[in-house]
């Protein structure tokens, strides 16, 4: 009995005694907090919270600004020869089965090859004389249609941030033998002209600018007109034409070539919407550009088209004068 | 099945601190084995598997911040987001800290359903993050969470023969 209630005595000084010195460690020992005897640290929940907010946050922090791109390399050092360990039997096998090739395989994998080479060939061959022939019939229609036109690629560097003015600048200059007056098209038609130069770059005024005008046909009935620039838009219209002409919704109006500037048959614009009004002299026709005017990057600036005989004077000159000269024999 | 039932009290030996840090870079190699195709999508995510065993055994020493640190390696491996395995195992530790006694308490079959349900919160919340990231949830993904159930029952028995044999060398 005695050393029963020695023990029990004993438990108690022993308790009495760590929540003293645990009071005395941690300070502020609610008294709410349940006892404890075992320090195990926080709570499991308490544990949870801290590293699902860390990770969070983490997450947070590696999603937005990219900030652990180091740390992560840093871990990867620790990470990567397991990695490499783990990928190492494959890579093995592969290597293996490289180097165990059989003479039987090779064999037939180089007479499998030199058929194909020779089918190739006779294909080559037949293609470079295709490709010849081809050639060749594009050079004549081209003849017989538009003369010798060569263009170089230019790219758009700069474009206008004045919304009314419809100008580019490329990356063609008179370093690379660009004149003012030539003509820039894309791969579907006309995009504008050359206005000025610079050493290293060029300006381009589209053909939406204001009173910029190109003289088109109709490609359907060769019609010959001018298109203008609406400037505000990217329209073109048709102007003074009569209400009667012989224009429909879709014509497509490619360039005359009599101005002597743009080269013939490169299609302009196609017909948007006509109207018609007898009270006005005239029909409004509006087009719309075929080629990208406000669309792609890549240009090709036309050489200068070859020079037209002087147009003679709007006046004979001074018929007197020349009298006068006769006169004087 | 006599493997299945091992409530009756078995002597083991403390198990050492080389096995625990053997069996988890072991597990992370063979999440790091090229897998592809339909075998990654069948995957068992074996370091949640051994991560758990380990949580419900011995959870005095493999507990939450390790299982985070070990996810933050994971995500390091894996190249997903830092800490979106960390989370994930995280949530995973509580599961198998709070509930170690009870799994231990039960055979190995009835362990089973209960470490389903710890895998499956584990593997959604996984999913949640990728959803909020990529924006779209891969159903197939939660194949890998049966899967890894089904690991449970060999792998139990397996480490439990592992301490086992280490009591009948003495």
């Amino acid at each position: 009995m005695g050393k029963a209630v020695f023990l029990i005595s004993h438990f108690l000084y022993i308790l009495f005694h760590y929540r003293l010195t645990t009071s005395l460690l941690t300070r502020s020992m609610d008294s709410t907090q349940t006892f404890q005897v075992f320090n195990r640290g926080p709570s499991p929940a308490a544990r949870l919270v801290f590293f699902a907010v860390l990770s969070l946050l983490l997450m947070f922090v590696d999603a937005r600004f990219r900030y652990l791109e180091s740390t992560r390399s840093a871990l990867s050092v620790l990470v990567s020869p397991l990695q490499r360990l783990a990928t190492m039997p494959l890579m093995l096998m592969q290597q293996a089965g490289d180097f165990f090739v059989t003479q039987n395989s090779l064999l037939t994998d180089k007479t499998a090859l030199q058929r194909q080479h020779g089918i190739d060939s006779v294909q080559l061959v037949q293609q470079q004389a295709l490709l010849q022939e081809n050639m060749q019939l594009r050079n004549l229609i081209a003849l017989q249609q538009r003369g010798q036109y060569t263009g170089q690629f230019a790219e758009i560097v700069y474009t206008e941030r004045d919304v009314f003015r419809r100008k580019v600048l490329i990356n063609k200059g008179s370093v690379a033998g660009v004149q003012a007056g030539q003509v820039v098209m894309d791969d579907k038609g006309i995009v504008g002209q050359i206005t000025r130069i610079f050493p290293w770059l060029s300006e381009v005024t589209l053909i939406t600018e204001k009173d910029h005008a190109v003289p088109v046909q109709v490609l359907r009935n060769g019609l010959r007109s001018v298109t203008f620039g609406a400037g505000d838009t990217s329209q073109l219209s048709l102007r003074y034409m009569p209400v009667s002409t012989d224009i429909q919704n879709g014509d497509i109006l490619v360039t005359s070539g009599i101005d002597g500037i743009y080269p013939p048959g490169i299609p302009v614009a196609k017909v948007e919407k006509i109207e018609r009004d007898a009270a006005y002299p005239f029909a409004r026709i509006a087009c719309l550009p075929v080629g990208g005017v406000d669309k792609y990057r890549q240009l090709l600036v036309l050489s200068a088209s070859p020079k037209l005989p002087e147009r003679p004077e709007p006046e004979p000159a001074p018929l007197r004068g020349q009298l006068k000269k006769s006169g004087g024999y | 099945m006599p493997f299945l039932n091992h409530t009756q009290p078995e002597i083991l030996r403390p198990v050492s601190t080389m096995f625990i840090v053997t069996s988890i870079v072991t597990a992370l190699l063979l999440n790091g084995l090229p897998w592809g195709g339909l075998w990654l999508t069948l995957r068992p995510d074996f370091v949640a598997v051994v991560l758990l065993y380990w949580c419900t055994h011995k959870p005095l020493r493999i507990g939450v911040g390790l299982s985070w640190a070990i996810g933050i390696l994971a995500d390091v491996g894996d190249a997903s987001l830092f800490g979106q395995h960390a989370l994930a195992y995280t949530l995973l530790a509580f599961g198998g800290v709070v509930l170690s006694r009870r799994i231990r308490m039960f055979d190995l079959r009835e362990q089973t359903t209960q470490v389903l349900v710890i895998l499956f919160s584990t593997y959604a919340v996984y999913a949640l993050v990728q959803w909020q990231v990529n924006g779209q949830i891969v159903w197939t993904y939660f194949l890998g969470c049966l899967t890894s159930t089904l690991l449970w029952v060999p792998m139990s028995s397996l480490f439990q023969s592992m301490r086992q044999m280490r009591v009948d060398r003495e």
